[in-house]
């Protein structure tokens, strides 16, 4: 009898073992397969990154010379999609967490919020360039891509503000209230500096997603080739990932490419990398001095 | 102030109306276009009993598929293909006349001579006493944009836009993709939610986030050098851009989404319940597998939703790796294509305005209709859940 229980109980360890083992193993390949990439990016990237290659344009069908116009692209990108959705994104944010009673609206702009953020790139380009490029007549350039992106990342950053708003103890309100404040001075100078934090990691994180879409910018401002630095917001650019796009499937030469290729993706993941560093640097940061205070 | 916010409020709102009123505006074009290329006709001889002739047909004749009258209702005669380019073939340069004035009398009178023939010109060059019949343009109707099973949007003079096999490339490789991933994901999932301990948590938990951070080209970019010769020399393929080096990468990248959804189920789990499991004896093992994993499904659902929906819209990475070619999916070692992947190779190419545009706006908005199926279908799956803890 008690033979047959501790076999029972054997077998039982013996299959958590194999479960738990499995599922190590399984976890292990995936942050494998992570460091592969990244690995992989970095050992042949590396041998192409210099000096020249983040300060000079593409020459010789773009199997040489560097990737300035498209790195100057792409931050030019990430600036006015920021800019454009910023505002409205926290404005938003603001209303639906301080103002919107839970009303038929609220659950409406919810809902709309949620579907907007599952909404493919590629339909964004498709809509961006139906609106901005043809409809309003900005054609492809740096304007009518940043406000395709930035309607892209709106999503991110109406989701962090509202939740920043909502991390934040309602004794604040009432307390600010209580002492004569109106509404908006309360949001202004009470709960705005302590969900800043917050916000600003999830404007960081948007930022980041801004550097690597490729889908929305094809037909709204990305360039194939283009050595001049833009002048004014109405130019076309090159960026990071249209162009590593170019280089890795098209082009005159494309094995002649393929440093470049390792180049540019390089550049890309670090822009990724450093973004997320800081966003993580920062909450950090940031959570410590909470505690503390 | 207040009225500002409560507008940037609904500035989201606004955006996916004006999404579906852009994209529904110049992709329901597509179904008043007719379905010979724009500007241009086709004539028979007018003996012919033929009146009219379906645009997959057309293309079948002018690619020489189909040669014979009677299979498309008519004699039992070859069918004589004549493109504009062809009219020196038929006529001297001085039947032309010095500055082409006499084309269309020369048309008019190639098509009354040659009984068999069908001919393809332009418009403009009609003749006012033209000797043929002209074959009525049909319009291109929804039934064979749904239906129909070929993808060629530049075919001439009738282009054919079935959207089946790019819509069934898209849930072939997403599926795919999800059935790769799920063992993947739910394994590491379970590992955070149960077996790791906070600090291994803290450091997997960025890994995963820096996962989800890397750019799509950039993963397409890696299956392209990495994954497609890799299966190419593994099934010794002509070609490594298959179904399944895109499923590989999508995988990959839905992953993130897959493991953050999965886990944040299974912690919901409440711990009086999984206490009481391993008090009544049982192990660890099956706590999870008896107690928890039910508890959690309905997350673990959504989780696999959003990881399709994830996949059916994702476009650079698909377009690199997956050989894009527009056929009905019949193994995952086979190139396909998928809906985003279709508009993004071919709307730099199509003239603006054109069917072919519109049958990319089109697409547009299957995609986003899909989209939002699945994340309305997520909303209530999670809503199911609330009920049964209810």
């Amino acid at each position: 009898m008690t033979d047959n229980n501790s076999k029972i109980s054997r077998n039982k360890k013996m299959t958590q073992n194999i479960a738990f083992w499995s599922f190590r193993i399984l976890s292990i390949t995936v942050v494998g397969i992570l460091f592969w990439i990244l690995g992989f990016i970095l050992v042949n990237g590396a041998k192409v990154i210099s000096w020249d290659f983040l300060t000079q344009a593409p020459t010789d069908g773009m199997t040489g010379g560097g990737i300035f116009p498209a790195i100057v692209g792409t931050l030019c990108l990430m600036l006015g999609s920021v800019i454009i959705a910023f505002p409205i994104g926290v404005m938003s944010g603001i209303y639906i967490s301080e103002y919107a009673s839970n009303n038929c609206l609220v659950k409406v702009i919810r809902i709309m919020t949620n579907n907007l953020s599952s909404v493919p790139s590629i339909v964004f380009g498709l809509f961006g360039m139906a609106l901005f490029v043809n409809t309003l007549g900005f054609g492809d350039s740096i304007i009518a891509g940043s406000f395709t992106l930035a309607l892209l990342v709106l999503p991110i950053v109406i989701r962090t503000t509202e939740e920043a708003m909502k991390s934040i103890h309602d004794s604040f309100r009432v307390g600010s209230l209580a002492l004569g404040a109106t509404k908006l001075q309360t949001i202004w100078k009470v709960l705005l500096p302590m969900a800043f934090p917050n916000i600003i990691t999830g404007l960081i994180l948007s930022v980041g997603r801004v550097s690597g879409e490729t889908a929305p910018i094809l037909f709204t401002c990305a360039a194939y080739f283009l050595p001049k630095l833009p002048t004014s917001i109405f130019d076309q650019v090159m960026a990071l990932p249209y162009h590593l796009y170019v280089i890795a499937t098209s082009g005159t030469d494309i094995e002649a490419a393929r440093p470049m290729a390792y180049g540019t993706a390089l550049v890309l993941i670090g822009i990724v990398l450093i973004i997320n560093l800081i966003a993580n640097g920062l909450r950090r940061y940031f959570g410590n001095k909470v505690k503390t205070s | 102030m207040e009225k500002i916010l409560m507008l940037s409020g609904f500035i989201t709102s606004f955006t996916i109306i004006l999404i579906v009123i852009f994209l529904f505006r110049e992709g329901a074009e597509l179904f008043n276009s007719s379905n010979v290329e724009e500007g241009y006709v086709l004539a028979i001889n007018n003996n012919n009993p033929v009146n009219k002739i379906n645009p997959e047909k057309i293309m079948d004749i002018f690619d020489a598929e189909i040669t014979n009258w009677n299979e498309v209702g008519g004699v039992n005669a070859d069918i004589r293909v004549f493109r504009f380019s062809d009219i020196t073939k038929y006529s001297t340069p001085e039947e032309l006349g010095s500055n082409f004035e006499n084309i269309p009398e020369v048309l008019s009178n190639i098509v009354s001579a040659h009984p068999d023939i069908i001919a393809y010109f332009p418009e403009h060059y009609v003749a006012e006493d033209f000797k043929g019949k002209i074959l009525a343009n049909g319009k291109i109707s929804p039934a064979s944009f749904f239906g129909c099973t070929k993808w060629y949007p530049t075919a001439q003079p009738s282009p054919q836009f079935g959207v089946l096999p790019l819509f069934l490339g898209t849930l072939w490789v997403s599926i795919a993709a999800i059935l790769i991933a799920l063992p993947f994901g739910m394994a590491v999932a379970i590992y955070l939610a149960e077996l790791a301990g906070s600090r291994l948590r803290k450091i997997l938990k960025p890994i995963i986030e820096l996962l989800a951070g890397i750019p799509s080209v950039v993963y397409g970019f890696f299956g392209l050098v990495v994954i497609v010769p890799l299966i190419q020399k593994v099934f010794g393929l002509p070609v490594g851009g298959t179904a399944l080096a895109g499923a590989i990468i999508l995988a990959i990248m839905a992953l993130p989404t897959i493991i953050t959804v999965a886990e944040d189920a299974i912690r919901t789990t409440p711990r009086a319940m999984k206490e009481s499991s391993l008090a009544l004896g049982a192990t660890h093992w099956q706590t999870i597998r008896k107690v928890i994993l039910p508890y959690s499904v309905s997350g673990i659902m959504a989780a696999v939703v959003l990881g399709i929906g994830r996949a059916i819209g994702e476009t650079m990475a698909v377009l690199m790796v997956t050989g894009n070619a527009a056929v009905m999916p019949k193994s995952l070692v086979e190139p396909i294509r998928t809906i985003p992947a279709t508009i993004a190779a071919e709307l730099g190419e199509a003239p603006s305005g054109g069917a072919h545009y519109q049958a990319l706006f089109m697409l547009g908005c299957i995609l986003f209709l899909l989209t939002l199926i699945i994340s309305i279908s997520v909303e209530f799956i999670a809503k199911q859940k609330h009920k049964q803890t209810i």
